[in-house]
């Protein structure tokens, strides 16, 4: 069902579009050759071309064009072989020029499509309005000092790519699901780390409010927005409060807004009231970026696997369902494992210990994929184990948590604790009738009619064997002895 | 098109510059004496003839990705008007 | 002998021959503009010390053999090039603190050359002007005086200082800016040669930006092959200028005896305006009998749009202006005024650093690119500069080369033409178009004017045609033999 909100004066829906934010993934700025590395000390990576000192001049950074590429084809996105600069114009004491260089109306990409899967498995296309590079901002700090702000400049001139994307998204839950897969095809393209914590990724967040069959209402847009979570909490709250503007019967008014995320509302920026006239002309210390076919189809054949094709190849190649493909395919590194320990093995087995007890021990052990709690070629030998019956499902686990704590290898703890499973039909047979000559009573009753205790047999056939017996033949022995 | 002087203090504003009242009055003055020079454009057609931006008539060249540049901040603040420790300074800022 | 009134070609032979050191000429240069700055005013910063430093080391490379031909040539710097660790201001009060911690490409270029630096010379402020009377740091005379008369007169601006530095014999040479006649109209006003280059020839790395789209560096000095000389030295690709040309320098002193036997020289009927003086015309009749007695084709040729040239010039580098000044804002180098926060800091300190002609153009630019004028102003205008890129082109199609005076007038006085900007403006409509189109464009002194003041003609070529620019000048410089001198000069 659609999302809406309930007014007093009836039902909302909600139209919202995202500007993402993405930092460039490149060793140098965009327009000049200090380093584009997070963090330094103040204003240490910065050049005298960040700092707008007079007569510095842009020249622009190859890679950061391939990257904005890239980018489009991830996108699946028209790529303008000619796109301009321009300068937006406004104060302030963060932008050392005076002006950002940004793209206007001519930028590197143009239209997209992105696929976004609803909780309930919904798939839903978002249009892509444009990408286009542009320049960071330096930093304000306003807590340093008592009665003055201080600036640090090593941010200004990092390449950002802005992705705008069309008025397509109509609730909190596409909003998030929208910027996660966004965020999941920067970072399988390597064009963005998407690291909202560091201001790597944010998004300005237009939001409107419409009845049932109107035109688009007046937006709001609320400024540096920077967590999946504040994204899907500032539109509902933005809406929310359009809805009760328009019902109060006052007007909203295209503003810029901030969300305070301590008290989950948006509020006015003040500081940037006046400054929408950005003045934009094109930039006379640049020319017109003109890209070659050969350029552009070079980056395409490197491009990686994106996750909606690599999705519906692991559910062709390896047998899995949909859902699970989806989980092993969120983060690149993540299908990259799942891979190594899946080719000549059984698929399905992989995809559920991955999934399962793979990612509980990452989590409990606070590892990564990059730093795994136990070593794929490790997880491939303990599933080559219970394939070929050496061991079984049950005693696995208990290998699995002993390779997560010690790092040995699963074999060696098979052998050493002697773990591999019993097979012999004798030694079974032993067992079993043990464990029937000391129950009679259960006997009597599963003979009764109590099918029920055919379990309880088992579970105690196999405590007796210490969880080693193959568990099809102890199911076999028990049946036939049970008559 | 002519200014008045409502325009000529939104445009100061605009540009960050202080103007006083005395100030708007020539500026509207000196503002639309050259305005309405270069309102001689009017009489040029320029129908479908594209905007030239620039001096130079090439393709732009695109620099290699390497840090070649930074690492100098006491230059860079050498000729600050105020500063605190490594960071430029200046009047608070409430956003 | 003297060693003041030397060309640089003349000096690098006495250098080289050891008839006098680079030392002597630089201290020769240091007293006369300690005698005459202080009337001139050509120069905002002088750096005595750091030229006589800079003329030991080129002493030593003339002993040791390693000398090139500017090693040792003292030279005025616009005080537009950043020059690092010596004041650079633009002549403004907002850069009054101002020291660079880099160097432009283009000086950079002549230092390695051997130059020495005498000083950094006045301008208007930002180069926003055509008499040096909007400089911060007060006007500049110009040397030359009218026939029986001490009035003091503009040497013309942007370059007004370097004009005067090397007129008055306080320089041999030196390095100006054009954005739409800074060099050429100067160098007519005070009997120079000086030469705006194609845009992208020289660097812009390093130079306080005025209008990015149109600012180019150049050369003036005394004769035609002495600017030959520096424009070699100054140009050149530069990795650090996007819209620098990747294109090898010619040897653009070659090009001076080539002549002008063959060449057709374009005569644009629209630069006869109404108004223009009797005596512009006649030089400009005798500059067209020269180049045909000396074998050049002449036709006559059409810029159609020559007339719509300075409104979209003063529409287009107000605008490039308005932006490119943003950065004085109090906060990173410069001056600042401090006030109750971030905003009213900015008002003030760029209310007390710019001047009255710099805020004019700040607030033209602003409103033209502003919301709802874009269109009307600034967008029209490039569409209109297109169009006279388009007379050039056709125009070169004919010919090699365009004749024309470089200014409607001779040097005024200061004090003149100052009712209202647009008069002072109109100083600038022969030398606007040219760049606006980017082509290289040359001033020569041809003559001088009923009152004893120096007149030019102007050159202009095609695109990265310097040489053609450099043929023909060279010809027309021989046939008016110059060699009247201003009454104020160092001896």
């Amino acid at each position: 069902m659609a999302y809406s909100l309930e007014g007093k004066t009836g039902t909302w829906e909600v139209v919202c579009g995202l500007e993402i934010h993405a930092q460039v993934i490149s060793e140098s700025k965009l327009f000049s050759g200090a380093s584009a590395t997070y963090g330094g000390a103040p204003n240490a990576h910065v050049s005298f071309v960040d700092a707008g000192f007079p007569g510095m001049l842009p020249v622009i950074n190859r890679e950061c064009v391939a990257q904005a590429v890239r980018t489009g084809l991830g996108l699946k996105a028209r790529i303008n072989l000619v796109s301009r600069f321009d300068r937006k114009n406004y104060f302030y004491a963060d932008l050392p020029n005076g002006y950002q260089i940004s793209q206007f109306d001519h930028p590197i990409v143009g239209t997209g499509d992105v696929e976004i899967e609803l909780q309930d498995g919904t798939i839903k296309h978002i249009g892509i309005t444009r990408l286009h590079l542009e320049q960071d901002a330096g930093k304000s700090i306003h807590d340093q000092h008592a009665s003055k702000s201080v600036i640090d400049l090593n941010r200004a001139g990092v390449a950002l790519m802005e992705i705008v994307s069309e008025p397509d998204i109509r609730s909190p839950e596409e909003a998030g699901a929208y910027l996660r897969k966004i965020r999941q095809i920067l970072r399988y393209l390597g064009t963005c780390d998407g690291n909202m914590e560091e201001g790597s990724m944010r998004a300005d967040v237009n939001v409107s409010v419409r009845k049932a069959g109107e035109d688009f209402r007046t937006r709001c847009e609320i400024k540096n927005v920077n967590s999946v979570r504040f994204v899907m909490h500032a539109v509902e709250a933005e809406a929310l409060r359009q809805i009760e503007v328009w019902e109060s019967g006052g007007e909203v008014r295209q503003e810029t807004r901030l969300y305070d995320s301590a008290r989950g509302e948006t509020r006015s920026m003040r500081s940037k009231e006046d400054a929408h006239d950005y003045r934009y002309f094109p930039e006379p210390d640049l020319l017109p970026l003109v890209l070659e076919e050969e350029f552009v189809a070079g980056l395409k054949a490197k491009l990686p696997e994106l996750p909606d094709e690599k999705r519906r190849r692991f559910c062709d190649e390896y047998a899995i369902p949909f859902y699970d493909a989806g989980v092993l395919v969120a983060e690149q590194a993540t299908a990259d494992f799942y891979e190594s320990v899946a080719k000549g093995r059984d698929t399905r087995l992989a995809a559920n210990w991955i999934s399962g007890d793979f990612f509980a021990a990452m989590n409990r052990t606070g590892r990564s994929i990059e730093n795994p709690p136990v070593s794929g070629a490790a997880l491939g030998e303990l599933l080559d184990l219970i394939s070929d019956k050496t061991i079984n499902g049950r005693i696995a686990k208990d290998v699995f948590e002993e390779m997560v704590e010690t790092g040995a290898m699963p074999g060696a703890i098979v052998e050493a604790k002697g773990l591999r499973q019993v097979t012999d039909t004798s030694a079974i047979d032993a067992a079993v009738a043990q464990v029937l000559a000391a129950n009679p009573d259960k006997v009597a009753e599963y003979k009764s009619g109590k099918d029920k205790l055919f379990g309880f047999f088992v579970g105690q056939v196999m405590k007796a064997m210490q969880g080693k017996g193959n568990p099809a033949l102890v199911n076999e022995a028990v049946k036939a002895q049970l008559g | 098109m002519s200014l008045d002087s409502a325009t000529v203090r939104r445009i100061a504003k605009l540009a960050r510059i202080r103007v006083d009242d005395a100030e708007v009055g020539v500026l509207q003055t000196e503002l639309n004496a050259i305005l309405g020079y270069v309102d001689q454009l009017n009489e040029v057609n320029v129908e479908g003839v594209a905007p030239l931006s620039g001096g130079a008539q090439m393709a732009m060249r695109l620099r290699e990705d390497t840090v070649t540049d930074g690492e100098q901040a006491e230059n860079i603040l050498a000729n600050a008007p105020d500063r605190v420790g490594q960071f430029f300074a200046v009047p608070k800022v409430v956003e | 002998m003297s060693l003041l009134n030397l060309t640089i070609a003349g000096t690098a032979q006495a250098l080289a021959a050891k008839k006098f050191s680079a030392v002597e000429l630089t201290a020769a240069h240091n007293a006369a503009i300690a005698a005459l700055n202080p009337r001139l005013n050509a120069y905002i910063t002088t750096t005595p010390e750091l030229a006589l430093a800079q003329a030991q080391a080129a002493d030593a490379r003339i002993t040791a053999g390693t000398a090139g031909p500017l090693t040792g040539i003292p030279l005025a710097i616009k005080d537009l090039f950043c020059t690092a660790g010596v004041r650079t201001t633009a002549a403004s009060k907002i850069l009054e603190p101002f020291v660079p911690p880099y160097e432009s490409t283009v000086t950079r270029q002549l230092l390695e050359a051997g130059t020495i630096c005498l000083g950094k010379a006045n301008l208007d402020e930002f180069a926003m002007g055509s008499s040096n009377i909007t400089s911060g740091y007060g006007p500049v005379e110009n040397p030359w005086k009218r026939n029986g008369s001490d009035a003091r007169l503009v040497p013309g601006g942007s370059s007004g200082g370097s004009a005067a530095a090397v007129a008055a014999r306080l320089a041999l040479g030196a390095t100006g800016t054009d954005t739409g006649g800074s060099i050429r109209q100067p160098a007519a006003f005070t009997g120079l040669a000086g030469i705006k280059p194609t845009y992208g020839r020289c660097s812009r790395y390093g130079i306080v930006a005025f209008a990015s789209s149109l600012d180019q560096a150049g050369p003036m000095a005394r004769t035609v092959e002495d600017c030959a000389i520096l424009l070699g030295a100054m140009s050149g690709f530069d990795p650090h200028d996007s819209t620098s040309a990747e294109r090898a320098v010619p040897d653009f002193g070659a090009a001076l005896g080539r002549g002008v036997k063959g060449l057709r020289i374009g005569i644009p009927a629209e630069y006869r305006m109404d108004g223009m003086s009797g005596e512009i015309s006649a030089l400009w009749e005798k500059g067209v009998a020269w180049l045909r007695e000396q074998g050049a084709e002449i036709v006559d040729i059409s810029l159609p749009h020559t007339k719509y040239g300075l409104a979209v010039y003063y529409i287009v580098a107000p605008a490039e202006a308005s932006s490119n000044l943003a950065r004085y804002d109090g906060v990173r180098f410069g001056a600042r005024v401090d006030g109750e926060d971030l905003i009213d800091m900015y008002e003030r300190t760029r209310a007390a650093g710019f001047g009255a002609e710099v805020k004019r153009r700040i607030m033209i630019g602003t409103y033209v690119l502003s919301h709802g004028y874009y269109d009307a102003y600034y967008l029209k205008a490039q569409k209109v500069r297109n169009l006279i890129l388009r007379d050039f082109n056709n125009a070169f199609e004919r010919v090699d080369a365009i004749l024309t005076p470089t200014a409607p007038s001779a040097a005024f006085g200061l004090g003149e033409k100052m009712d209202d900007p647009v008069t002072m403006y109109l100083n600038d409509v022969f030398t606007v178009p040219a760049s606006l189109a980017g082509v290289p464009a040359m001033s020569i002194p041809a003559g001088l004017s009923a009152e004893g003041l120096p007149l030019g003609l102007q050159v202009i070529g095609k695109h990265f045609d310097e040489e053609t620019v450099f043929a023909v000048s060279a010809a027309l410089e021989r046939a008016a033999g110059f060699t009247a001198m201003p009454s104020v000069r160092a001896e």
